[in-house]
């Protein structure tokens, strides 16, 4: 492939629509008009329409488009083992924890300045802080301000469920395209272990009688929407010994009812928290516990690998959050939208993709057809676009791809603290970072300096910036084969 | 009689407000306050008070 670097950090940087499209188009060479659609063979047109540009419901959409979350609904009607929602902090990055609550107007007016200046900007969620459908009042004047003021956003929300089936109908009426719910079991037993209470019909029930409730609430609320077309992606958090083989049930249980996708996330739990397991000491899983739950789940729902447990009021590309530069006292009172910035963006991801896609299938295809028995394990620095294209020292989290004998898989993430700052690097954050990257072979960046570099080899990982600005599969592939011997050319002809 | 909002504790969701049968409960300066002219504890609606019941913290929403 003869892809053209056009680094989108040229693109989300450009000050006008015009200069952004000169940018893009000066990259040339990339054709537009093939008739190509980055469309995933398996999946149906309709679907893909509803997806293409949704990070949170498409792996491949999340390395070019952003959703923003506004924090408008902070009443909840049932209470969770894995949240304290007394909980405030700029610095935390987990479901239900917020710097501000907005209202309605407050978040229609963050949504226009972030749409105005962030163009990969594609959805807007109401995931809480508390629960959407039941805080329902301020999520609905939220949406209707929004779609009237900005029309071509995504409208999003995320709920525990119970109040979901009283609220479909209006959903659906106002195009909520997609619903996530939370679901972390089928079994009112093991319901019991994480839901201490619910709030429902007036009044609050506890024990199994709590979960049993919210158990039917959320298998109705998922027939319905799967009913409507709406799309629906399960989440569910793996609490070990409590939840974890159960799991397997519940994906079963909601594949049958129509969900779109699963997504597995590990529970966060730390006593600093408040939480209640974080009290208890329930800790969560590892990486590698997590990884083997999913993969016994694949061939459900299709499973989301890439979540990132965002914020309640998370701005931003997954993995990198630019709430802080939103808040309601920068944003002005009076501000209109402005949709050229995100027009031009849009044209030209349109055509990156097919790039991006042709030449992913190439490196799939290469390393499938290798037949190689064993397993790569890489991990990639990316600010986005596919591209391995950020430099070891400021990457915040890592990307984990798996290239064996069935091609090359993106199977998850892995947080880090940033290391460089400004010239220098932490000792101890690399540490970190090395046991972070715990099972890794590889590690691809833009750049790397020698000492960090020296210092994973130590550890057995290697790292290497001999890739950078290539496509996270073709660097990948071309990897596989020379770690193997093999020649490229002739695998692929 | 009249329940009252313990507001150290409160982390302002709100449910209260909009669960409250009497419109006893509003947002004044920077806090949840209930009006004790117009809480009727929920009698004669609810079996129980449902600030009380819908309150995410434990002892903040209690008897004033």
């Amino acid at each position: 492939m003869s892809a053209p670097i056009v680094s989108l950090e040229s693109l989300t940087n450009a000050t006008s629509s015009g200069q952004l499209l000169r940018t893009a188009r000066s990259g040339g060479g990339v054709s537009s008009s093939c008739g190509l659609s980055s469309r995933p063979t398996d999946m149906d047109e309709a679907t893909w329409e509803k997806i293409n540009d949704h990070p949170c419901f498409s792996e491949e959409a999340h390395h070019y488009f952003a959703r923003m979350h506004v924090a408008v609904a902070p009443a909840c009607n049932i209470q969770c083992n894995y949240c304290n929602r007394k909980y405030d902090c700029a610095n935390e990055s987990r479901p239900g924890v917020v710097s501000e609550k907005l209202t309605p107007d407050e978040a229609l007016r963050k949504v226009i300045a972030v749409a105005n200046d962030v163009p990969q900007l594609s959805v807007l969620g109401i995931a809480g802080p508390g629960d959407a459908c039941y805080d329902w009042k301020k999520t609905r004047a939220t949406f209707e301000r929004v779609a009237k003021e900005v029309p071509d956003i995504k409208l999003c929300i995320s709920t525990n469920g119970l109040a979901l089936p009283e609220h479909v109908d209006e959903l659906a009426e106002m195009n909520v395209s997609h619903v996530t719910i939370t679901i972390n079991m089928v079994d009112p037993a093991v319901g019991e272990k994480i839901y201490p209470w619910i709030f429902y019909g007036h009044r609050r029930y506890t024990g199994i009688d709590a979960a049993k409730i919210l158990h039917e609430r959320q298998m109705l609320g998922l027939e319905m929407l799967t009913e409507r077309g709406i799309l629906t992606k399960i989440n569910s958090v793996m609490i070990p010994g409590v939840n974890d083989q159960h799991l397997i049930e519940v994906s079963k249980w909601v594949k049958k009812r129509g969900a779109f996708m699963h997504n597995v996330m590990p529970l966060i739990s730390d006593p600093a928290h408040g939480t209640c397991f974080g009290l208890t000491g329930q800790r969560g899983p590892t990486a590698f516990e997590l990884k083997a739950l999913q993969d016994r789940l694949e061939g459900g729902a299709k499973l989301m690998r890439h979540c990132r447990q965002c914020r309640a009021d998370a701005v931003g590309l997954l993995g990198t959050d630019r709430g802080q530069d939103f808040t309601v006292n920068q944003i002005p009172a009076d501000v209109a939208y402005d949709a050229s910035k995100r027009h031009a963006y849009r044209e030209v991801v349109a055509r990156m993709r097919e790039d991006h896609l042709a030449a992913k299938n190439e490196a799939i295809a290469m390393v499938a057809s290798a037949s190689i028995r064993g397993s790569l394990q890489v991990a990639v620095a990316t600010k986005g676009g596919g591209r391995v294209n950020q430099h070891f020292g400021h990457a915040k989290e890592f990307q984990i791809y798996e290239a064996s004998q069935t091609g090359i898989k993106f199977v998850g993430h892995r947080k880090v603290e940033q290391y460089c700052h400004g010239g220098w690097g932490e000792d101890a954050t690399l540490v970190d970072i090395i046991s972070a990257l715990e099972g890794i072979d590889i590690v691809l960046c833009a750049k790397i300096g020698d000492c960090p570099r020296d210092q994973l080899i130590e550890a057995g990982i290697r790292a290497t910036d001999a890739f950078g600005y290539d496509y996270i599969e073709t660097a990948i592939s071309a990897l596989y084969a020379a770690e193997h011997g093999i020649d490229l050319l002739q695998a692929t002809a | 009689m009249a329940f009252k909002i313990i507001a150290s504790q409160c982390t302002q969701c709100g449910a209260c407000e909009f669960e409250c049968p009497s419109g006893a409960i509003g947002f004044k300066g920077d806090n949840y306050v209930i009006d004790p002219n117009k809480c009727t504890e929920c009698q004669g609606v609810f079996e129980l008070q449902q600030c009380a019941s819908v309150c995410p913290m434990p002892n903040t929403c209690v008897p004033a």
